[in-house]
C-alpha cells in the first residue's frame, strides 16, 4: 500500500506530504515560542524597577553562538543544493559541518549554563552583598570562597554591568564567612539558577527549550546523514525531501535564536 | 505516474500479532485503540464523578460499600471514618483531586481522544477516499504519547499527596503550593499534559496533511462530508491553540520543580510564612495561556460531534443536509473566532472595560455560526421521512441538548451577568449540557452508526433504544437542577455541597444569614441518584457493545444504512489500504432522494453515465 | 555510483546545475548579510539612545530583517505555495493576538495591579 504524494508533489497544492507536515508543525512551534516570548514581555513589563538586569549574560559568547548557527544554516542549505546537483559527497561535507556547528553551539551553551550555576550572590547581615564566581575546589564549609567578585550595598546595583568601583581585586575579596549570612526573609545565598529571578527563569526556559530543539534537530539531521544515507541510492527523491524537511526545521531553530539573542543578551 | 519508491511495509506481508494489533500503523486499528482506551478513561472519570456526588449529597458520610477499598487506595490522610465509625469519608483534599482529575480525564483522556482520535482516525481517510493517513507511523506515535500521558495521570493518584488537586484549570499559585513536597500530583499532571499535547499536535499535523493531500480524485473541498470539515477545523484548533498551554505547562513545571516564580507573585504567603521564591511572577499569565488553549478546546469537544450528527441526520432523513455551504463557512468562522474569545473565562480578573468589551463582542459573534449550524440541522429534519434508528435517536437527542447548552452560555458570555454566574453551578450545568447530553450523545450515535462497518453486525436495536431513553432522562435529571443551584448562588468546587453557605433562618434575637436554601442543598441528593441511574443505564450499552461483535444481527451488505459517503463503499471491515483501487468521486456527499435516480441514495463514487461519455472529471481542488 | 543517476527533481521541476549554482550564491550572500546583521545588532545595543524603547525597536527591526532573510531565502518561503502562506498567515495573526490581547489585559491601569 502506497501513500500518494509522499515523494512527488500533489498537482493542485504543489506540495509533497512531508513539506506540508513540517510547515504545519513549524506553525505550532511559532505558537509555542510566541507564547514564551509573550511571557517574557509580560514578566519584564511588570517587573519592579531595579529588578531586571542589563547585559548580565556574556554578549561575546552569545554573538559567537549566533554566528555558529547562521553558519550551520548556510551549510544546511548548501548541502540540500548539492544534493539537487547530484553531488552527494559535497552534501556529506556540508551537512557534517552543520553537525559540528550544532555541537559547538551546545558546548558554548553548556559552558554558559555552568558559569551561571557557579555565580553566587551572598548577602551578609550587615547588608553588604558579594556577587561573583566561587571557587568550587574550596573544601572549607565555613567560608564562601569567591574567585572574583564585586561588592555592592543594594540589590539594584547588581542589575547593571559591573563597574570598576564595585569590582574587587582578587586580593581584596574577603573570605565570606557562612555565619555572617543574612537570615530568613531575603536572599541570603543564591546562585544564578532559574530560581534566582524572573529574568534568569525565563532565560533558562527559553534557551533550554531552544537547546532541546537544537539537540532534536541535530539528531534527525545526523540520522539522515549517517545511518539512513542508504536511501539516497534506493530513492534519491525521497532522500532529498527528508533533507529538505529536516533543513526547514533547522532553519526555524536558527530563526528562533535570531530573536532570542538580542532579546535576552542585548536588551 | 512513475513509482520509483516503495512504502516501508511490503505489499503482501502478513504481520504478526504485535505489529497488527498493538504497534499498528493502520488508521483503523489506531482508531479503535483510541476508542477503547478513551471509553475506559470515560468510565473511570464517571466513577470519580460518582464519588464526588456522593460527598456532595452526603457530606461527611462514608462512601458505602467501597469505603475500605478507598482507604487502601488513598491512605488515611485522604480517607477517614465518619461519626458512626464507618470508614470511607472523602477528605477535602481528596475531593479536590477527584474534581481536578474528573475534568482533566474527561476532557483530555476521554472526549477528545474519542471524538478526534477514534472517530477522526477511523472515518476520515475512508470518507476522503484515501488508503490511510498521510503519516501512518506518526499516527502510531500519537496514540502512544496518549497512552503514556494517560498512565502518568492515573499513576498520580498513588503517589504521596495524591493526584493534582487544583482544578482541571490548575491555576497558579494554588497549583504550585497546594502540595509543598516534590514531585507531587501537579508535577505528574503537567508531565502527563505535555505528553497529551504532543499526541494531539502530531495528530493535528497528520489530519490536516491527510485531508489536504490525500483526497481522492474528484473529491473537491465542497464535496467533502461535513464530518471531514469538522475534523479539519478541529485539527487546526489543536495545532495552533495547544502550544501556548505546553509553554505554560513548562513554566509551571519550572515553578513546581525548579523553584522559579513565573506565576507566583512577590510576597506570597503560605500558611503564614513567606514562600522562599524570587517572586515577580503573574498568576494572570497562567490564566491567559491556559484559556488561550482551553477555549478552542471546547470547540474541539463539540465540532467532531456536530460532524457525526450531520452524517447521521443526512442518512436517516434520506435528504441532503439543508445549508451545507453555510455550515461549512460557519465551521470555518467558528474555528477562526475561537482563538480570540478566551478571556470571557476571565471577566472577574479586572481586565478593564475596554478589553472585556472586546472579548464580549467576539464571544457574542461566535454564537452566530454555532446557531447557523444547529438551525441547519433542525431545518434538515423538515419534510424528511425520518428513520428512527438508534443512531438517529441519539442524533436527534443531541440537537435540543446542545441547544440548551449553547443558549445557557449566553448569560455567561455577557460580562455583566457573568459577574454573578461565574464559578457557580450554572457554569457546570451549561458546559455539561454541551458535552454530556451533547457530545457524548453524538459519540454514542457514532458508535451505533459505524459499528456495522467495523464489525459487519448491528448492535441490538431494542437495548440501544433503552440506552438512549434512560440516558436522556437521567442526563437531564442530573444537570437541569444545577441551573437552579447556580442561579441561587451555589459555588463550584465546594466539597461540602454548599453546607458552609447554608441559609440560617431568622430566630429570636438574630436576623438570620442569607444563603443557600434547604431546597437548593437538598437537590444534591436527587442529582446523586440520577447519576447512579445514568451509570446503570450504561450497562446495557457495554454488554450490547461486546455481545454484538459475535451475536449481533448481521449487516446484509457493506452499506447497510444505504449511505452515500465513501466509507460505506468498502468491504467490511475495510482491508489494509481501504480501497481495492483508487477511488474517484463524481458527486456531493448527500445525494439522497435525488429526483430521477433509481434509488433514494447515490454513493459519491457512482459515476454519472453522462459524464462517462466526456473526458472525465479533472482533478479539482 | 550516484553520479550516474540523473539529477533528481523536486516539485516536478528540473533544476539545471547553473540554476543550483546561482542559488548557492544567493545563500552565501544571505549568510554574510546575516552575520553582518549580528554585528550590527550588538553594536546598536551599546548605543545610548536615551530611551530603552528605541534600543528595543532597533534590535527588533534588525532581528526581523534577519528573520525574513532566513525564512524567505533559506526556507524558500519567498517562492512557497499559497497554502503555506495561508497557514503561516493565520498563525502569525493568532500569535500576535495572544501577545497583544494578553498584554492589554494586564496593563497597570487595571484594578488589580500585577506584580
Amino acid at each position: 500500500m502506497e501513500i500518494p504524494y509522499a515523494v512527488r508533489a500533489r498537482p493542485d497544492t504543489g506540495l509533497y506530504n512531508a513539506k506540508l507536515g513540517i510547515w504545519l508543525f513549524l506553525a505550532s512551534e511559532v505558537m509555542l515560542f510566541g507564547a514564551l516570548f509573550s511571557s517574557y514581555i509580560l514578566l519584564r513589563v511588570n517587573a519592579d524597577p531595579g529588578t531586571w538586569p542589563l547585559h548580565l549574560l556574556n554578549v561575546r559568547l552569545g554573538a559567537i553562538n549566533t554566528l555558529v548557527l547562521i553558519l550551520s544554516s548556510v551549510m544546511v542549505v548548501f548541502g540540500w543544493a548539492s544534493l539537487k546537483m547530484n553531488d552527494f559527497r559535497a552534501y556529506k561535507r556540508y551537512q557534517g559541518v552543520t553537525l559540528l556547528c550544532a555541537l559547538v553551539f551546545l558546548g558554548i551553551k553548556s559552558f554558559e549554563y555552568r558559569d551561571k550555576f557557579n555565580h553566587y550572590e551572598v548577602q551578609l547581615k550587615n547588608g553588604t552583598i558579594y556577587d561573583g564566581h566561587i571557587d568550587r575546589d574550596n573544601k572549607d564549609t565555613n567560608i564562601f570562597a569567591f574567585e572574583a567578585a564585586r561588592m555592592v550595598t543594594n540589590h539594584a546595583e547588581l542589575m547593571l554591568p559591573p563597574s570598576t568601583d564595585t569590582k574587587l581585586e582578587p586580593a581584596q575579596i574577603p573570605l565570606v564567612k557562612i555565619k555572617d549570612r543574612a537570615d530568613g526573609k531575603g536572599k541570603e545565598i543564591e546562585n544564578y539558577g532559574p530560581w534566582h529571578s524572573s529574568y534568569l527563569a525565563i532565560y533558562f526556559v527559553l534557551t533550554g527549550l531552544h537547546a532541546l530543539h537544537v539537540i532534536g534537530g541535530a539528531i534527525v539531521i545526523f540520522a539522515i546523514w549517517g545511518p539512513l544515507a542508504g536511501v539516497w541510492k534506493t530513492d534519491p527523491e525521497r532522500y532529498i525531501n527528508r533533507v529538505e524537511v529536516s533543513g526547514l526545521f533547522w532553519h526555524f531553530v536558527d530563526l528562533i535564536w535570531i530573536f532570542l539573542f538580542p532579546v535576552l543578551y542585548l536588551l | 505516474m512513475q513509482d520509483t519508491s516503495h512504502a516501508p511495509e511490503a505489499h503482501h506481508e502478513t504481520l504478526g500479532f504485535w505489529r497488527k494489533y498493538i504497534f499498528s500503523t493502520d488508521h483503523k486499528v489506531i482508531g479503535m485503540q483510541y476508542g477503547i482506551t478513551a471509553l475506559l478513561f470515560m468510565l473511570f472519570g464517571f466513577c470519580l464523578m460518582l464519588l464526588m456526588r456522593w460527598q456532595l449529597g452526603h457530606s461527611g458520610q462514608a462512601v458505602p460499600v467501597i469505603g475500605h477499598l478507598l482507604l487502601k487506595l488513598h491512605g488515611p490522610d485522604m480517607i477517614s471514618a465518619d461519626k458512626s465509625g464507618a470508614v470511607g469519608v472523602i477528605s477535602a483534599d481528596l475531593y479536590n483531586s477527584y474534581g481536578a482529575m474528573h475534568g482533566t480525564i474527561m476532557v483530555f483522556l476521554a472526549i477528545v481522544p474519542l471524538a478526534f482520535g477514534a472517530f477522526g482516525n477511523f472515518v476520515t481517510p475512508l470518507q476522503i477516499g484515501a488508503p490511510d493517513m498521510a503519516f501512518p507511523r506518526l499516527n502510531m506515535a500519537s496514540y502512544q504519547f496518549y497512552v503514556v500521558g494517560g498512565l502518568i495521570m492515573l499513576a498520580s493518584f498513588f503517589i504521596p499527596g495524591g493526584a493534582a488537586k487544583s482544578g482541571w484549570t490548575s491555576y497558579s499559585p494554588l497549583a504550585t503550593v497546594s502540595d509543598l513536597h516534590r514531585p507531587n500530583g501537579q508535577t505528574f499532571w503537567i508531565i502527563g499534559m505535555v505528553c497529551l499535547i504532543n499526541s494531539s499536535l502530531l495528530g493535528a499535523v497528520n489530519f490536516i496533511s491527510t485531508i489536504v493531500q490525500l483526497r481522492a480524485k474528484g473529491m473537491s473541498w465542497m464535496r467533502l462530508p461535513f464530518f471531514v470539515w469538522a475534523q479539519f477545523v478541529t485539527a487546526f484548533l489543536l495545532l495552533l491553540a495547544f502550544p501556548p498551554l505546553e509553554a505554560a505547562g513548562v513554566l509551571q513545571l519550572a515553578d513546581n520543580l525548579l523553584g522559579t516564580s513565573f506565576f507566583l507573585p512577590t510576597g506570597l504567603m503560605v500558611s503564614g510564612t513567606a514562600l522562599h521564591v524570587s517572586g515577580g511572577g503573574s498568576p494572570l499569565l497562567w490564566q491567559h495561556l491556559f484559556w488561550f488553549l482551553a477555549h478552542p478546546e471546547v470547540y474541539v469537544l463539540i465540532l467532531p460531534a456536530m460532524g457525526i450528527v450531520t452524517e447521521i441526520i443526512a442518512n436517516n432523513t434520506r435528504k441532503p443536509i439543508w445549508g451545507y455551504r453555510s455550515m461549512v463557512y460557519s465551521v470555518l468562522v467558528i474555528g477562526f473566532l475561537s482563538f480570540i474569545v478566551w478571556a470571557h473565562h476571565m471577566y472577574l480578573t479586572g481586565m478593564g472595560t475596554k478589553i472585556a468589551t472586546f472579548f464580549q463582542t467576539t464571544t457574542m459573534m461566535i454564537s452566530i455560526p454555532s446557531v447557523i449550524i444547529l438551525t441547519s440541522l433542525f431545518i434538515s429534519l423538515w419534510g424528511a421521512s425520518i428513520r428512527f434508528t438508534v443512531p438517529m435517536l441519539f442524533a436527534l437527542g443531541f440537537l435540543p441538548m446542545f441547544g440548551i447548552g449553547g443558549l445557557t452560555g449566553l448569560p455567561l458570555g455577557f460580562n455583566v451577568s457573568d459577574i454573578y454566574l461565574h464559578d457557580t453551578y450554572y457554569v457546570i450545568a451549561h458546559f455539561h449540557y454541551i458535552v454530556a447530553p451533547g457530545t457524548i450523545f453524538a459519540l454514542f450515535a457514532g458508535i451505533y452508526y459505524w459499528y456495522p462497518k467495523m464489525t459487519g453486525r448491528f448492535m441490538n436495536e431494542f437495548w440501544g433504544k433503552v440506552h438512549f431513553g434512560l440516558s436522556f432522562m437521567f442526563m437531564n435529571a442530573i444537570f437541569l437542577p444545577m441551573f437552579m443551584q447556580g442561579m441561587a448562588g451555589m459555588s463550584r468546587r465546594m466539597y461540602d455541597g454548599g453546607l458552609t453557605y447554608a441559609a440560617v433562618p431568622a430566630a429570636a434575637g438574630s436576623p438570620g444569614i442569607p444563603g443557600l436554601s434547604p431546597f437548593v442543598l437538598f437537590l444534591n441528593k436527587p442529582i446523586l441518584w440520577a447519576a447512579v441511574c445514568l451509570g446503570l443505564a450504561q450497562i446495557p450499552f457495554i454488554i450490547n457493545f461486546f455481545w454484538s461483535i459475535r451475536h449481533g444481527r448481521k449487516a446484509a451488505s457493506d452499506n447497510p444504512w444505504e449511505a452515500t459517503t465513501l466509507e460505506w463503499q468498502t468491504p467490511t471491515p475495510p482491508p489494509h489500504g481501504n480501497f481495492a483501487k483508487p477511488m474517484e468521486v463524481f458527486r456531493g456527499p448527500y445525494e439522497y432522494s435525488v429526483p430521477g435516480q433509481a434509488r433514494d441514495f447515490t454513493p459519491q463514487n457512482e459515476p454519472d453515465p453522462a459524464q462517462l461519455l466526456t473526458h472525465g472529471n479533472p482533478l479539482r481542488s | 555510483m550516484s553520479e550516474h543517476i540523473t539529477a533528481p527533481a523536486a516539485d516536478g521541476a528540473r533544476h539545471s546545475v547553473e540554476e543550483a549554482k546561482r542559488h548557492m550564491r544567493t545563500y552565501a550572500i544571505v549568510g554574510v548579510a546575516l552575520m553582518i546583521g549580528t554585528g550590527l545588532t550588538v553594536w546598536a545595543s551599546y548605543i545610548n539612545f536615551h530611551s530603552r524603547e528605541t534600543n528595543i525597536l532597533v534590535a527588533l527591526i534588525i532581528a526581523s530583517t534577519k528573520g525574513f532573510l532566513v525564512a524567505g531565502f533559506f526556507m524558500h518561503l519567498i517562492s512557497e505555495k499559497k497554502l503555506i502562506y495561508l497557514v503561516l498567515g493565520f498563525t502569525v495573526f493568532f500569535a500576535t493576538g495572544l501577545m497583544f490581547l494578553t498584554l492589554q489585559s494586564m496593563q497597570p491601569g487595571s484594578i488589580i495591579h500585577v506584580q
